[in-house]
């Protein structure tokens, strides 16, 4: 009787774990110290930014103009959405609705292709207009235009980054469907959710510092 | 320490509407004139409060583990060291000692 219980209780409990508790406390907090070191990676980008940007101010503000708030601003919209439907998806594994837990990782997929989409508008935006350093630049516009391409540089080696980061997320989503759709993940278990969702909201945050000093510098001047 | 049960989905509902606010928040603050470094420190003071609920929220960080609270706090404490001597570098460059250079 108290064999079957313990045998019913350990699915998904990997044997060096000593109870749930323990084994979800090292898969959150492991995920904690990765997305640390990823914080410190955007951290070396928005580093090189800042002091490039103190060097060429008006570059920078020039460049910031070629880009469109609305977009960016839909866009951040997009983004933000698509925590809330994570956050819905976890929520759906904590209290075992498998189908939560699938409409949830649905939507965050769906808002995920959303975004890179109009990221992709936007990049072909910048090719149009010859903004891409050094594949095609040539600057068209007023003004001398000298070291805009540091600026398109880190603007398309900062959202690049953050990009690449979303397709990884939405890969990981579409493997994770068909788990979902099975109720592979329980209240007991459910640490692959959750700290996926982690991830996701961490390339979320990226994104909150990267609209207003991409999008919205010198609008004001 | 168990993480609190969320019975609802109205407070992450709720956390969604002050982040979208915020947004429009901050586009609405950039057409301001605030002069040189203001602008950009009140783009900052809200993409802080925006990273912040999010942390606190959405990555459930209020009720976890006192080593979660610590990596997070520790993910900031690094970066605020990377940008303070960044800065110091930027904002000091120009100053030469008495005697120095010319």
């Amino acid at each position: 009787m108290s064999n079957a219980a313990h045998s019913v209780e350990s699915v998904g409990l990997a044997h060096h774990f000593e109870s749930y508790e323990q084994q979800k406390q090292s898969s959150f907090l492991g995920m904690w110290l990765f997305l640390a070191q990823e914080a410190m990676f955007f951290g070396g980008l928005f580093a090189t930014y800042l002091y490039y940007r103190a060097q060429y101010p008006g570059a920078f503000l020039l460049g910031s103009r070629q880009l469109q708030v609305p977009v960016g601003a839909f866009n951040t919209a997009i983004l933000l959405l698509s925590s809330f439907t994570m956050v819905v998806a976890v929520w759906g594994a904590q209290h075992g609705r498998r189908k939560t837990t699938f409409l949830g990782l649905a939507m965050t997929i769906l808002f995920g292709v959303a975004f890179l989409g109009v990221k992709v508008y936007e990049y072909s935006l910048k090719w149009e207009h010859q903004l891409v350093p050094g594949l095609n630049f040539h600057w068209h516009g007023a003004g001398a235009g000298d070291h805009l391409e540091i600026f398109f540089s880190l603007y398309f080696g900062m959202t690049g980054m953050h990009a690449l980061h979303m397709i990884v997320g939405i890969v990981i989503m579409l493997l994770m469907l068909r788990p979902a759709w099975r109720g592979k993940w329980t209240p007991e278990n459910h640490n692959f959710v959750e700290g996926f969702g982690l991830y996701w909201h961490f390339v979320d945050i990226v994104w909150i510092f990267l609209f207003p000093f991409l999008y919205l510098i010198g609008l004001s001047t | 320490m168990a993480e609190p049960r969320q019975h609802s989905l109205l407070p992450y509902a709720l956390v969604l509407g002050a982040l979208l606010l915020l947004t429009a928040l901050t586009v609405g603050a950039a057409y301001v004139h605030f002069g040189h470094p203001w602008s950009d420190l009140v783009a900052l003071v809200i993409a802080l409060t925006k990273a912040t609920l999010v942390v606190l929220f959405f990555m459930h960080v209020k009720g976890s583990t006192t080593a979660v609270k610590i990596t997070a706090a520790g993910s900031v404490l690094w970066l605020a060291i990377l940008f303070a001597f960044l800065m110091a570098d930027i904002l000091t460059r120009h100053t030469l000692v008495p005697g120095w250079g010319s």
